[in-house]
């Protein structure tokens, strides 16, 4: 090595200078390291419980709605500003495809809504099962834009497609001692992956009394927004009860059966104190741990006031005449 | 612990997870105004952000409380050295999300707030954690476990258990139907409480046996 080549002893990096800078590369480099380790373990756990926005996937073709008869204008509305679409099919409770609310509009693809059929039985002049398809062809679907209020104390504006109940329990001819019609939901944990956890008994059951069956109110829904409905919001077949809690609507039905006795209600079996059989909207009857009082409606910052039946008291209020209705909420 | 003194070469443990604990605490919280900022909270941002800010609280709160059992059972020193700054996080983040459901969910409406606290015992117990922890936040500087003793600063500092436990039943009486979450979180936290009380019992028994050495 020639002279020349050596560096001068003044270009020599002293050594504590050296060894400092290495570590304060070591310390940046492990600060970073664990940094990152521990921000993403703990972001990690975040997101286990974390609810967004997934995409909601429409089916392509014509729909299995495509041909009915439909009437035109919307049968019941009213005047307040309706959920956006993707509200409504992205923000659920549905625990059959899991228990976060942005989990029913992933999983939804699991479950097929065709083939399906319905079974009628119980106190019925005649059991029978009756295809989808062919029992969406025995009434015109109309529109009918209702509020939906959760127990959670959110509500939604639906425009929801269907026929009233009152028409499908005629055509089902329950006898005359039936007093109730009970509903069932679709047992199948490779459909409904969410029936492998016992957070609930499966299936899902509900039941309403006959009169409140065959109030013009009471409605089965088969789309919303026009279009069939998506598993994620039960399709193919769902009650929508508008002056009652949204757990009253039972999601993908199969079995409806009409029975002298009041049926079993999940929920209401599940925790008796919390849910009752009744389960209409009541801001003066609070849930145990929760205030009913008020409501977020989903896509506004402040709350309002919860009205009394989901503010369809006048129509309904008389179906509960002399009931009190804080006992049997 | 090392002083500066006797080993002025070389990293410690603590130099790299101090500063480590502290910019990896702010990620989750950044990555939620990330979310909020581009607008995928999901179709009710507000109730999102109250559960993930309860559920980061809890989480950090129960990170702070595991420092010490980690020193117990393997000998470590550094995780004391990040307690506090996880004990912060964790008051912080509990503060945010009771903010939140004060101003975003109730709209400032303090009647229905203080029924609410009043009434509910699964807001009474989650307002309750939170008070607890604001002596622990304002005796969390050095200067104060000089001014008040290290025994009786220890002793305070145990409310944070309490806090914990606290936190947990308000998560567990939150949910409808699943609670494997709170219990999964209520079971770290029991495990981290064994390791204390077994520790405990174990020195008080050392204490015995040298006393009766002592006195024989």
């Amino acid at each position: 090595m020639s002279k020349r080549s050596q560096p001068r002893s003044s270009e020599i990096t002293p050594e504590a200078h050296y060894s400092g800078r290495r570590e304060w590369l070591a310390k940046v480099g492990l600060t970073a390291g664990a940094a990152a380790v521990w921000g993403g373990a703990v972001s990690l756990l975040m997101s286990r419980g974390a609810a967004d926005r997934p995409e909601v996937v429409l089916p392509t073709g014509p729909g299995s709605l495509s041909g009915l008869q439909r009437r035109s204008a919307p049968t019941y509305t009213v005047d307040e500003a309706q959920t956006p679409f993707e509200d409504v099919t992205t923000y659920n409770n549905f625990y059959e495809l899991g228990t976060r609310k942005s989990d029913p509009a992933r999983r939804a693809g699991t479950l097929k809504p065709r083939p399906w059929t319905v079974e009628v039985g119980g106190l019925t002049a005649k059991p029978r099962t009756v295809d989808i398809d062919d029992l969406l062809r025995w009434f015109p679907l109309e529109e009918r834009v209702y509020r939906m209020r959760c127990v959670e104390a959110w509500s939604m504006v639906i425009p929801w497609l269907g026929f009233p109940l009152a028409d499908l329990v005629k055509r089902l001819e329950p006898l005359s001692t039936a007093r109730y019609v009970a509903f069932e939901t679709l047992l199948d944990p490779a459909q409904l992956p969410g029936q492998r956890d016992d957070v609930l008994p499966w299936p899902y059951v509900e039941g309403l009394r006959l009169d409140e069956a065959t109030h013009p109110l009471a409605f089965m829904a088969v789309g919303l927004y026009g279009r069939a409905l998506l598993g994620q919001s039960g399709a193919p077949l769902r009650l929508v009860v508008p002056w009652k809690y949204g757990f009253k609507g039972i999601k993908s039905i199969v079995a409806i059966r009409f029975t002298e006795t009041e049926p079993t209600a999940t929920w209401n079996a599940a925790a008796p104190r919390e849910y009752g059989f009744y389960a209409n909207v009541n801001p003066q009857v609070d849930h145990p741990r929760w205030s009913q009082a008020t409501e977020r409606r989903i896509g506004e910052l402040g709350r309002r006031p919860t009205l009394p039946f989901n503010g369809y008291a006048e129509e309904v209020a008389d179906l509960y005449a002399g009931m009190d209705l804080r006992r049997r909420f | 612990m090392a002083t500066g003194a006797s080993r002025s070469r070389g990293l410690r443990t603590q130099d790299w997870v101090r500063p480590a604990v502290y910019y990896g605490s702010l990620m989750p919280l950044v990555l939620l105004a990330v979310r909020a900022v581009t607008g995928s909270l999901g179709a009710n941002p507000i109730a999102e952000v109250m559960n993930q800010l309860g559920l980061l609280g809890l989480v950090f709160l129960i990170a702070s409380l595991a420092c010490t059992p980690l020193r117990i059972l393997f000998g470590w020193t550094w995780p004391v050295a990040v307690r506090r700054t996880l004990g912060l996080f964790a008051f912080f983040t509990i503060l945010f999300h009771f903010f939140v459901y004060l101003v975003l969910d109730q709209g400032l409406a303090l009647g229905p707030v203080l029924r609410d606290v009043g009434e509910r015992p699964f807001i009474t117990l989650g307002f309750a954690a939170l008070v607890l922890l604001v002596p622990l936040a304002v005796t969390s500087t050095k200067g104060s476990v000089k001014r008040l003793g290290a025994k009786r600063w220890r002793r305070l500092h145990r409310l944070a258990y309490v806090a914990g436990v606290l936190g947990i039943v308000h998560y567990l009486l939150r949910v409808k139907a699943d609670a494997t979450e709170p219990i999964l979180y209520g079971s770290v936290l029991g495990a981290l409480l064994l390791v204390r009380v077994v520790d405990w019992a174990r020195r008080r028994a050392d204490a015995a046996k040298r006393q009766a050495r002592a006195a024989g």
